[in-house]
């Protein structure tokens, strides 16, 4: 967190001499230098309050000194030469967790999070065995947070972690810490589901089993008995690192994996319970199956016979998938030649993409990780509703704004890691962010200025500021008086910024926009070199896709003009590209159909060949991230037979290690793709690297009610991991890194045995290859001409809980998903006759309901994508409603579950105006 | 010695209203204040020795002095008057019985730190307190004295009332400044001290009524005469009381340094008859108790301080013999548990173990080993081992009561009964 680097700091810790660094504290530095001591309240991403008092140690004075003082670790800075000791204060700690341990249940063995708990952890390295308070224990009442998390205030030891996460970090609202003394409560208000997005790090925030995974309860194992594997969440084009984990065939929970650069300790709710859908056999395709005809029912297959079909369809064309895996698009295009092989996006959105990665190539600026993002102090973000688009970036823009209070605190000189401090000196003040949005987003809590315009002056605003920082850009017209001062604000504050970021992205499916960031971004850095740019993008493997474009223009419109008789499609919904009359048209004129898929879609339902494939749980292979960073993910388990994975159905014969160094040789910027796994060989100590933890329970058991036989292990034709408990992890290779454990550190607290430092990369290398970052500066290109044809009529709005197609099937995500439906300001609604509370008459589309919100930007109409009973694609660009005042609300109609960001400006229809 | 604090006082009649209170030589201290530029001013007050009254008598000018220059932002004062330490009701009185004293305070110290708005952070309960500050407040800024113009020069001071909620944490100066925030009253870590970073995150003063009370006198009568109100080394007058089985309990303003056998035998009649001294909390409940050896003591920081326990407010809690030591204190540590922010660990699981096994004791459930972790408890939330000073205060009496009681715990838990066995809100609780 400290800017720069302070010169190193000897200290001694009962006689062992270390070096640390004087602007962290000494808990953090004694964690660093491998020793063992016992904290709760402070974690690395949430710094110090000094509340549990658990991280005592001994300072002393001088070298006379045998008494020495006890200090909170946590709460001071190290001091050049001083002496301390663990040792002498670990008598106090143990009293410390005697007090805690007070009113706690010891219900560890029917807890959620024995095995993997915190407190258990430091309680046996407190060394606090007996408890001597003989009278009667705290109890309080729980409260129901939702269909994401468990609340058990019985277990609470009152660290103030999840509070702190929840509001200080995250921005959340509705979780507060309410009583006093030892009756201290962590919950709402009142019983309802959590409203943050980011509420499932209390489950890994909780030291202890308050807070726990609902979803995971429901199907519950041990962490010990979990089979896990390195992964990368499928659910946006962030790449969070995550780490699924499985028993008895179904993937039982997501957890966060820590990579410092990317999502660091936390992830969103989607990513976390958006999973669901891979045990559900209502959503899977766990057979192969084909149709005589479109209409006829479906006969199960085999999967030779399936094999022999695909093989059997030649001269057909490939259409890819954003959110199948670059081997799996690049089978596909070997398959069937890079001139058939077609991208499976919309035009509108292959332009963008095509945009982004060709603006990645020219533009000087730095291409932003969420850690840049986080050190960026002065933001804007240019249509994107990152909170619903990229949840786990509008995470790191919260912190960014802490820059000012960073200053602050170093004026006088009050270090970083006192968070509480740091916070009060700043109290309201903040480092720049603005953000220009059709509608109100859940970042406007600590923006500066939130400009509610449709994208087409987004655009027009930025080129405005860019035209400040080189004339060369020329500055637009149609700035009325507020936006030449938003301008001149956005201006100065760029220019007083150290590192500068620009936000922008293909969700808000306008290309001037994109174009305009990169713009500015490009102005920008004649000024400052540390301007960064990120532009995010929809799905998993965006990015990834484009990359596999090359120089084709092959949009999926350009796939329906083939008139091909024959398509292979590899995990694609065709009805979610484009508008549904066209899907039609291409299916129809098809004879032959297959869908390559894990889930049934409204294109599978009319494939005459439908290939089971496996799911990111249940394959390996590698998506590229929205700044262009491709990251490896290994299968967690191994699905039924019946299931493969796509790269087994287009190229049996070729294994992924194959197809990841083919993409790496034969794809321009992907050469670092060679670099992702320790190669298909890799052994340590002899052995693969374990899925299974060396606790793992009931290997030759957990299948005897089927066959007293110990089934041979599962074989993985990748390499690299073994589905066996045999072998140990590799400490030093952090491709692999998988469940992080340590010796005395059960809960997931034991990364940091694992970072060089706390809170730093983790030992070795990162996780993933940054695929686009030049080597050498590249030439500068010109400005770009933007697009002005677009027109800014309709803009699409979107859901954490919904949009996303896969997350979208799981149950826990329909619980506060709700259906499709069209927002408008109600000064627009009066003047087209439109009434509050009614439906709307979408063409081609039937009636869905239409939502009436203050803070849209009049002029424009949101439609809400991805939700069930709306094809976006059917309505933008040119949006034609009609009142529709028969309507009745479909049963999926919650719109208490829509998230939106203006929750101050009331539902009018509440309203009743 | 010249009242100070005390000389509008005249419980026949009620406080002064503004005439009145101007009459008898009232805000004569804004204007002198005001000639003198504000670092001037903190450094008188610093050479005064005005120790703070609040309980822990640090050098309020050398306080004040590490307020940074004003750099235009807001800065503010903050009058703590949240007075909520057992057995104490000295700011209770001044601000009951003369109001206007403590605004003409606020003004001159508001200018010494030249404070842009001052907060007057006032008990809940004392709601006769609230009308008559809130018409002396009024009163104040309809003769100029508070608003734009103060005493009709270009300094403006904003002084506003906030009653507290409720807590005695809120006594603690950062958790008072969280909770004129808004926030939930827990304390900070300093440093940062409020000077740097309080109120709203920008420099700010908390200081205690009778502290603030005494800085009009000063700045009118200068530091000789202040050093002179006091009997030994400290400086001036200071109020003081007792409560409990004496004749006459109350509440007067007397020189610092007085002897506690004068506070008792001459100002609160001595005990009441049947009763005697058994040991006394020389300053609140969370003071170490003293014995009756110490009747001789002077009642300065300094001399209670050698003696192991704290002047602390200087409002004394007698406790005689017919009264239960293990009652009392149990019946202390159940406010102190009770009155735990829950922010710490040692004080928010520490004190109900504590106020378990003494509930325990008093009710004839003790057990031997609950006096081996009682002393343990002592150090476990002693000085440097919390979060703030409320666990180590309330470890006071317990720690003291352990050493000059230990006679009557042996008993309670050998007999399994109270010997004292009256009629104890204990057993009601129980």
């Amino acid at each position: 967190m400290a800017d720069g680097m302070s010169e190193k700091v000897s200290i001694t810790i009962d006689n062992q001499a270390i070096e640390v660094d004087p602007d962290k504290n000494l808990l953090e530095e004694v964690l660093s230098a491998g020793l063992d001591l016992p904290y709760f309240c402070w974690h690395p991403s949430m710094d110090s309050v000094g509340s549990c008092r658990q991280c005592a140690m001994t300072e002393y004075a001088d070298e006379e000194d045998q008494h020495g003082r006890l200090i909170m670790a946590c709460m001071s800075s190290p001091r050049d030469g001083a002496r301390y000791s663990l040792q002498a204060a670990a008598d106090f700690r143990a009293e410390i967790i005697e007090g805690m341990m007070i009113s706690h249940p010891h219900d560890c063995a029917v807890c959620e999070e024995g095995g993997e708990c915190h407190l258990q952890d430091m309680t046996v390295m407190s060394g606090h065995t007996y408890r001597r308070y003989d009278g009667t224990k705290v109890t309080h009442r729980n409260q129901n947070l939702g269909p994401f998390i468990g609340h058990e205030m019985n277990r609470c030891i009152t660290c103030y972690r999840c509070v702190r996460f929840y509001r200080d970090y995250a921005g959340g609202t509705d979780l507060g810490a309410q009583a006093s003394h030892h009756h201290v409560y962590f919950g709402r208000y009142d019983d309802g589901p959590l409203e943050s997005e980011f509420s499932g790090n209390l489950a890994e925030v909780c030291p202890t089993g308050v807070f726990t995974d609902k979803v995971f309860s429901k199907h519950y194992s041990r962490k010990w008995d979990l089979q896990t594997s390195p992964s990368i969440c499928a659910g946006c084009s962030i790449g969070c690192n995550i780490n699924p984990g499985e028993r008895y065939g179904t993937l039982r929970r997501v957890v966060n994996r820590y990579n410092d650069e990317v999502n660091g300790y936390f992830i969103c709710d989607r990513g976390r319970f958006g999973t669901g859908y891979v045990n559900d056999d209502a959503v899977r395709i766990r057979q192969s199956m084909t149709r005589s005809s479109q209409d006829a029912d479906p006969v199960l297959v085999s999967n030779a016979d399936a094999l022999q079909q695909l093989q059997d369809m030649s001269g057909a064309i490939g259409i890819g998938s954003p959110r199948a895996s670059m081997e799996a698009n690049f089978a596909l295009r070997e398959k069937v030649g890079k001139a058939n092989f077609y991208a499976g996006l919309s035009q509108q959105e292959f332009a963008i993409l095509q945009q982004i990665l060709s603006i990645y190539q020219d533009t000087p600026a730095h291409i932003a990780s969420l850690k840049d993002v986080e050190a960026s102090d002065a933001v804007l973000i240019l249509g994107e509703d990152l909170t619903n688009t990229a949840a786990r970036m509008a995470l790191a823009v919260r912190q960014s704004v802490r820059h000012r209070s960073f200053e602050k605190a170093a004026e006088q000189k009050i270090p970083l890691w006192h968070d509480a401090a740091v916070r009060k000196l700043a109290m309201d003040e903040r480092s720049p962010l603005y953000i220009l949005s059709p509608h109100a987003t859940r970042l406007d809590d600590v923006s500066e200025t939130t400009h509610i315009c449709n994208a087409g002056q987004a655009a027009r605003i930025a080129a405005a500021v860019a035209s400040r920082f080189d004339k060369e850009v020329l500055a637009p017209e149609k700035l009325d008086k507020a936006e030449q001062a938003l301008v001149k604000r956005i201006t100065a504050s760029f220019k007083g910024a150290r590192q500068p970021l620009i936000i922008a992205g293909s969700n808000s499916m306008s290309l001037p926009l994109v174009q305009s960031a990169a713009n500015l971004a490009q102005a920008l850095y004649q000024k400052n070199e540390l301007t960064q740019l990120a532009l995010v993008g929809s799905e998993a493997n965006g990015l990834g896709l484009m990359l596999l474009m090359e120089d084709s223009q092959q949009d999926l419109q350009q796939a329906f003009a083939t008139g091909t008789q024959s398509a292979i499609v590899v995990e694609n919904d065709l009805y979610r590209r484009a508008p549904t009359a066209e899907v039609d048209h291409f299916i129809a004129g098809l004879e032959q159909l297959a869908v390559i898929d894990n889930i049934k879609t409204r294109t599978g339902e009319q494939a005459h060949l439908v290939c089971a494939s496996a799911t990111f749980a249940e394959s390996s292979g590698t998506f590229v991230n929205y700044e262009g960073r491709a990251q490896h993910y290994y299968a967690t388990f191994k699905p039924v037979d019946s299931i493969l994975p796509a790269t087994r159905w287009l190229a049996p014969e070729t294994s992924l290690a194959t197809l990841t160094q083919a993409c790496s040789q034969t794809l321009a910027n992907c050469a670092g793709m060679a670099d992702l796994t320790p190669g298909q060989d890799y052994h340590y100590a002899g052995l693969l690297v374990p899925r299974q933890q060396f606790r793992y329970s009931g290997r030759t058991a957990m299948r005897a009610n089927k066959n007293v036989h110990e089934p041979k292990q599962e074989q993985d034709p990748d390499g690299i991991m073994s589905y066996s408990m045999e072998g140990v992890s590799p400490l030093k290779e952090a491709r692999v890194f998988n469940t992080p454990w340590a010796p005395g550190w059960n809960s997931n607290q034991s990364v940091f045995k694992f970072q060089d430092e706390v809170g730093g990369h983790l030992k070795q290398s990162s996780i993933g290859v940054r695929l686009l970052d030049k080597r050498n500066s590249a030439e500068e290109g010109g400005y770009i001409a933007l697009d002005s044809s677009e027109k800014n009529t309709a803009f699409p709005l979107y859901h954490l809980f919904g949009s996303e197609e896969l997350s979208a099937q799981s149950q826990a995500i329909q619980a506060r998903a709700t259906s499709a439906y069209v927002a408008m300001n109600p000064a627009d609604a009066d003047r087209l006759g439109f009434n509050a509370g009614g439906g709307v008459t979408v063409q081609g589309n039937g009636v869905v309901p239409l939502l009436l919100r203050d803070s849209i930007a009049t002029g424009s109409v949101g439609i809400s994508v991805g939700l069930p009973g709306l094809n976006v694609h059917d309505v933008l660009p040119d949006v034609s409603l009609e009142p529709a005042p028969q309507w009745q609300a479909p049963p999926q109609w919650q719109p208490d579950n829509i998230i939106v960001s203006d929750r101050l400006h009331k539902l009018h229809e509440q309203e009743g105006d | 010695m010249d009242k100070a604090l005390t000389k509008n006082i005249d419980e026949t009649r009620g406080p002064l209203d503004y005439q009145g209170y101007v009459a008898a030589g009232g805000y004569a201290s804004v204007a002198k204040a005001m000639e003198m530029a504000p670092r001037d001013m903190m450094a008188l007050i610093k050479e005064a020795g005005l120790g703070g009254r609040g309980g822990a008598g640090f050098n309020t000018g050398l306080k004040w002095s590490f307020i940074p220059e004003p750099d235009g932002g807001p800065r503010y004062l903050v009058v703590n008057a949240d007075e909520m330490e057992p057995g104490t009701f000295k700011d209770r009185l001044l601000m009951e019985q003369d109001p206007h004293l403590l605004i003409e305070g606020v003004i001159a110290s508001a200018w010494a730190l030249q404070a842009t708005t001052a907060y007057i952070f006032l008990r809940g309960e004392y709601t006769d307190a609230e009308e008559l500050l809130l018409t002396a407040i009024d009163e104040a800024y309809a003769h100029g004295m508070l608003g734009t113009s103060v005493n009709g020069s270009d300094y403006r001071l904003e002084l506003y009332l906030h009653t507290s909620a409720g807590r005695y944490i809120c006594g603690e100066e950062t958790a008072l400044i969280n909770a004129l925030e808004g926030q939930r009253a827990t304390p900070r870590a300093k440093p940062p001290f409020p000077q740097i970073s309080g109120l709203w995150g920008r420099p700010t003063l908390v200081n205690n009524v009778e502290t603030i009370c005494n800085i009009p006198s000063i700045v009118l009568n200068g530091v000789d005469w202040f050093k002179q109100q006091g009997l030994g080394e400290e400086a001036g007058s200071k109020m003081f009381g007792i409560s409990g089985r004496v004749n006459n309990p109350g509440c007067w303003e007397l020189p610092l340094g007085t002897t506690f056998r004068t506070l008792l035998e001459d100002y609160a009649g001595g005990m009441r008859e049947g009763y005697s001294l058994k040991a006394f909390l020389p300053g609140g409940g969370s003071t170490d108790f003293l014995m009756p050896e110490h009747l001789d003591v002077p009642m300065s920081y300094s001399e209670v301080g050698k003696l192991g326990s704290r002047l602390g407010t200087a409002l004394v809690m007698v406790l005689d013999d017919k009264t239960c030591p293990i009652g009392c204190i149990h019946n202390l540590i159940k406010f102190f548990s009770h009155e735990s922010c829950g922010w710490c660990t040692p004080c928010r699981d520490g004190l109900p173990w504590v106020e378990h096994m003494l509930l325990e004791i008093e009710q004839g459930r003790g057990k031997r080993e609950y006096l081996d972790i009682l002393k343990e408890m002592t150090g476990y939330m002693g000085p440097g081992k919390t979060f703030c000073a409320l666990a180590p205060g309330a470890m006071a009496p317990l720690q003291s009561g352990l050493k000059h009681f230990m006679a009557e715990f042996e008993q309670h838990i050998d007999e399994q009964c109270c010997p004292y066995k009256h009629d104890h809100q204990l057993q009601r609780s129980a």
